[in-house]
């Protein structure tokens, strides 16, 4: 097939950028769009131009990495999926496809698609975790857990933090994000120890960091690769106003 | 935001059903007493207060929330897919509570303040309370402008209602496509119920019928 591609192209966080075209012919169906951009950068490089910067790394929709935001979605046209999987049968030949970066302030831009995300980081370590000494692994029949709770449980530690909830909603607000992170262990025994602790300061640092905030729009829901549920949100507001009952 | 937006929900269900007294054709006899007795009633009074508090403070946290979120994006999105994963209503809050803002603006002018503040109605020898509702709703660009808000009232309550449930943290599988089905509804009959004002008192004007005086 044979493409024209509107990629965002800006030098380093200072730079304004704008949008450079580039003719991409001759690319296959069975490509993923990340594959599509690698013949695009041999291309750039053969012709002595500078390639552009887009992140990826297990390229099978695990990592939560390559962050594009593709003809106005998020991770593409498709649903439930990351741009890694997304693949180019999606388009047709002779389509204008416009990338952009994430844009939210809490996510700058690095470079061309490239953003900072680790706003994200500093939330999980505000309180995405269980402080537990490692040690051996218990035995599992120990902890009864209802298996509902475990299904929604493992359901929300499915996110893989890849922005494209932030990037989706009109408020770049991270609620999907942090009630993911906040339901995992809000539904598990062991979460039940730092449960106050852990919904307050992981929404103090979501504000700090500079996201808007939930207007329930739904956006997020339908962008994310991982179909984490809006009822994640709903849990994490009770959560938070349970906590500041309870602090 | 959800708990003032609940509260103001209440609060036009109650306006609704003594805005049907309208229809009682008693020459706005109940209509007149129902208002009368509200103001000299401590309690509603003192619901009031809360009443324009409420809608202050949604106001202005609607204010504030829509900056701080506005400011979430400094550079937007060349094509923004938006209308593709959400509602039109869910991301314009905004602008329809502004709309509605105006309307009740307009709406405490015609009404609250002849009324309650200035007393150039519904005291002794001046027009009643009612009668000064029919005149009002037989003004076309009123009645026309009553009309639009509404409409628009109901969409913002389809949107508002089910998400304050949102916002409260009481919704899961079980309950958001019944708090959805809710929200519809009462958006719906809210909508329906204070549509039918303006266009059966302006029609009644125009047919030279006096609604207020068909029982009698
Ligand atoms: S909630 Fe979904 S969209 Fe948001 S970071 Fe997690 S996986 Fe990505
Ligand atoms: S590159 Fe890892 S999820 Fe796409």
């Amino acid at each position: 097939m044979n493409l024209t591609l509107k990629v965002w192209r800006q030098k380093n966080a200072s730079d304004k950028g704008s949008f450079a075209t580039y003719q991409v012919n001759d690319i296959s169906e069975e490509m993923s769009f990340l594959e599509m951009f690698d013949v695009l950068n041999e291309r750039l490089i053969a012709k002595g131009e500078e390639p552009i910067a887009f992140d990826h790394d297990c390229r099978e929709g695990i990592c939560g990495m390559c962050s594009m935001h593709i003809n106005g979605r998020a991770h593409g046209p498709w649903s439930g999926t990351t741009t890694c999987q997304l693949h180019m049968r999606a388009f047709k030949d002779g389509d204008t496809i416009t990338v952009e970066p994430w844009r939210a302030k809490a996510f700058p831009v690095i470079k061309d698609l490239v953003v900072d995300r680790s706003a994200f980081d500093k939330i999980q370590s505000a309180g995405g975790f269980v402080s537990v000494n490692t040690g051996n692994a218990q035995d599992a029949n120990c902890i009864p857990i209802p298996k509902d709770d475990a299904d929604a449980s493992f359901a929300a530690a499915a996110c893989i933090g890849c922005g494209a909830c932030v990037a989706a909603c009109k408020n770049s607000s991270a609620m999907l994000f942090v009630s993911a992170k906040v339901s995992q262990f809000a539904l598990l025994p062991q979460g039940q120890v730092e449960r106050v602790d852990r919904a307050l300061n992981m929404v103090k640092e979501m504000d700090a960091a500079g996201f808007g905030n939930c207007t329930n729009t739904g956006s997020c829901e339908a962008e994310c690769p991982k179909e984490i549920s809006l009822d994640n949100i709903a849990r994490l507001n009770r959560e938070y106003l349970m906590a500041n009952l309870k602090k | 935001m959800a708990a003032t937006g609940l509260f103001l929900c209440v609060f036009l269900v109650e306006h609704l059903y003594t805005n049907l007294h309208l229809y009682w054709g008693d020459g706005g006899k109940e209509f007149n007493e129902m208002s009368h007795s509200m103001v000299h009633s401590i309690f509603i009074r003192i619901v009031e207060v809360v009443l324009f508090a409420s809608i202050i403070i949604h106001v202005v946290q609607a204010t504030v929330l829509t900056k701080k979120n506005s400011d979430a994006r400094p550079v937007k999105y060349a094509i923004d897919g938006a209308s593709m994963t959400s509602s039109w209503i869910s991301r314009n809050m905004g602008l329809t509570g502004s709309v509605i803002f105006f309307f009740i603006v307009v709406h405490l002018y015609n009404f609250f303040l002849p009324y309650r503040i200035t007393g150039e109605v519904g005291h002794d020898g001046q027009m009643t309370v009612a009668e000064k509702c029919a005149e009002a709703l037989g003004n076309p660009v009123y009645a026309g402008l009553y009309l639009v808000a509404v409409i628009i009232m109901a969409y913002h309550i389809s949107h508002g209602f089910a998400s304050g449930f949102q916002t409260l943290g009481l919704n899961n599988k079980k309950y958001t496509p019944i708090w959805k089905m809710v929200s519809n509804g009462f958006a719906i009959l809210m909508g329906l119920g204070f549509a039918s004002f303006p266009v059966i008192f302006y029609v009644a004007k125009v047919m030279g019928k006096d609604l207020l005086h068909w029982n009698m």
